[in-house]
């Protein structure tokens, strides 16, 4: 089993979602989350005084998938969440060693 | 040193006082029900076809019908124009909530509750404060108000004498609206008075939001609207000596202003200004070579939302300072009023626009203010073309100000206070000065003859206003200074620093203003 953590703009969420969805992933977390990159931010402009805006709002979208379709899946969220300009955000993929449905004690592949 | 200073004082007052409290001979007596409050002699030359003295004289006996008749469309007179008086005062007590949006939606979040309930208590503070002494030191020798049916019985004023000129400093009729006063147009005027009163107190908490101690708030509620807002209201509003500079020295129709662009905004911004250089800028707000940062507010729409509610009010404080609904002239008034709103918001918008890149709508909305605040004088006295030019220069006059007080003052004043009603209403005193067009205003503080700017041929008008400008700046700053450094002695002005980083919420006021919300404090 593979976790793919996806930071992507918020206004993306729906069409990830939608494109996930097609995939084969049929269940999400999602968080709303701050964070800057390499950008570190921008600079803003209120009443005559300069801001600095570092952190941007950003989702994190997290889904656990079996190893089969997990690339496949991880080219879905890239593709949808990208507009081709700065701050499009990140795929993390990481291994996952066990997952357990609480409702009925089923474990591994079968309870994702 | 203050001891001579207040012994110099007292001889210079013992020395200088001709005639003390003055008594008018026959005390009229004050009317609770409001029953014997307007008569025939309220139809009198009321309008170019009413009947004049002679004719009530002359047919009292021939059409007995007619002179009781009279006497109801008196009443009816009165009525309409109380009525209008005390609609428009509770569209002023309206801008309370106005002020209220504005400050806490251009202010953080962590201060919300704060910041509002400064708002809500201000109203509260001011109005006991003015029932107490205010009303009496303002409107206690100011003979009443003609529209409004008499109020004659307010008839004590301090006067000193000087030159041989009578110089009125305050009334003394009126503390706790006491029986001498229970009288239906008295209190028409307390009520309307009041609402303006409060206007003027609520400025301040606007300049020092989100450091300000309760405590040292309430000391402050009370001290303005006791006493120093009483005072300067007296001498222009009250009958006191700066509106009788006409009658005494031929200063145009003596000081003239209209809605209270000085008595009001002028001293709540002045107050601001005093208030916010004592108490000092908010941690964060410059940086150690004292480049300013933004602190932007919290809530934009809640900040908008309060100034359209504030410039709905606002209708009420003009046109409802003629105190008659009979006088035709509030629609003039009205629309003066509304046309120097948008020259504010439309030429702030574009100065940011030009300046900075963006329409700043903060700006703007300060610019519609300043407008609002510069009209307030002159809305009776000049054209509608006129108050564009006024707007348009108060938004301008408004950016530059805020960038002024914020990068060369290096004064904090998160709302723009002191820029919208101090220098504004400084400018709305001179504008009258300069641009009032002779219609109207005929026999104003005893003075005969229409109302005349600078550039309608009577410059000593323009006089008056420079002198009431300047008399209120020194007046105003003066006393709000001294009283700033004293009452920090009594309760600490400022909040420890980790309460203003924390938010003021739950240490000044039990409760945070969003508790289900996560805030981030991380911000600056």
């Amino acid at each position: 089993m593979k976790k793919i953590e996806a930071i992507i703009k918020p206004h993306k969420l729906d069409e990830v979602k939608d494109a996930l969805d097609k995939a084969g992933v049929h269940g999400m977390t999602v968080t709303e989350v701050k964070g800057y990159g390499r950008q570190k931010g921008h600079v803003e402009m209120y009443r005559g005084a300069e801001y600095q805006v570092v952190f941007k709002a950003k989702v994190k979208i997290e889904v656990v998938v079996n190893d089969a379709i997990a690339a496949s899946v991880v080219e879905a969220v890239r593709v949808a969440a990208n507009t081709g300009s700065i701050g499009d955000g990140k795929i993390f993929v990481v291994n996952v060693e066990e997952a357990v449905r609480i409702r009925t004690n089923e474990r591994g592949e079968s309870a994702v | 040193m203050l001891k001579n200073i207040v012994m110099a004082l007292t001889l210079a007052m013992v020395i200088l006082v001709g005639s003390a409290t003055v008594f008018a001979a026959d005390v009229p007596k004050p009317d609770p029900t409001g029953a014997t409050i307007g008569t025939a002699a309220d139809v009198v030359n009321a309008t170019g076809g009413a009947p004049t003295e002679i004719d009530m004289d002359k047919y009292k006996d021939s059409e007995p019908l007619a002179t009781k008749l009279a006497d109801v469309v008196g009443h009816n007179r009165i009525s309409i124009n109380m009525v209008w008086t005390l609609v428009c005062g509770f569209l002023v007590m309206f801008m309370q909530l106005g002020f209220a949006l504005a400050e806490t939606g251009f202010t953080r979040a962590k201060n919300a509750g704060h910041t509002m309930g400064m708002n809500m208590m201000v109203y509260g503070i001011g109005m006991l404060g003015f029932w107490i002494t205010g009303f009496a030191l303002q409107m206690g020798g100011s003979g009443g108000a003609a529209a409004l049916g008499g109020g004659t019985l307010l008839n004590q004023e301090f006067v000193i004498n000087i030159f041989g000129k009578d110089f009125g400093v305050f009334g003394t009729k009126g503390f706790f609206l006491g029986d001498s006063v229970y009288d239906t147009t008295v209190l028409t005027m307390f009520l309307f008075q009041m609402v303006f009163m409060d206007t003027t107190a609520t400025i301040p908490t606007g300049a020092m939001a989100e450091r300000w101690t309760f405590k040292n708030f309430c000391l402050y509620g009370f001290f303005i609207s006791m006493l120093v807002y009483p005072l300067y209201a007296n001498w222009v509003w009250g009958g006191g000596w700066l509106s009788q500079v006409g009658a005494n020295f031929g200063l145009g129709h003596g000081v003239l202003d209209f809605a209270g662009s000085s008595v009001v905004h002028m001293t709540g911004g002045v107050a601001a200004l005093a208030g916010a250089l004592v108490i000092g800028p908010r941690l964060g707000k410059f940086r150690a070579d004292g480049t300013p940062n933004a602190i932007p507010g919290h809530h934009i729409p809640m900040a908008l939302a309060g100034c359209l509610v504030l410039a709905f009010g606002w209708f009420g404080f003009n046109a409802g300072s003629t105190l008659a609904g009979g006088d035709l002239r509030i629609s003039v008034v009205a629309v003066n009023t509304m046309l120097a709103s948008a020259g504010g918001a439309m030429s702030a918008m574009m100065y940011m626009w030009f300046r900075y890149g963006k329409p700043d709508v903060s700006m703007a909305a300060n610019g519609m203010l300043a407008g609002l605040v510069a009209i307030t004088a002159p809305c009776g006295f000049v054209t509608p073309i006129a108050s564009v030019i006024i707007g348009v220069i108060a938004g301008v006059l408004l950016c530059v100000s805020v960038l002024f007080v914020e990068n060369k003052l290096k004064i904090d004043d998160p709302v723009g206070a002191i820029s919208v009603h101090g220098v504004n209403g400084a400018w709305g005193m001179l504008s009258l000065g300069l641009f009032a067009d002779g219609t109207y205003g005929d026999k104003l503080n005893g003075v005969e003859g229409t109302v005349k700017g600078l550039f309608y041929g009577d410059p000593s008008q323009f006089g008056a206003q420079c002198l009431a400008v300047a008399v209120n700046f020194i007046f105003v700053f003066v006393v709000m200074y001294i009283f700033f450094k004293v009452s920090d002695k009594i309760f600490k002005m400022r909040v420890p620093a980790e309460v203003e980083q924390e938010g003021l919420d739950e240490a000044e006021v039990a409760v945070i203003g969003y508790p289900e919300f996560s805030i981030n404090k991380t911000h600056r």
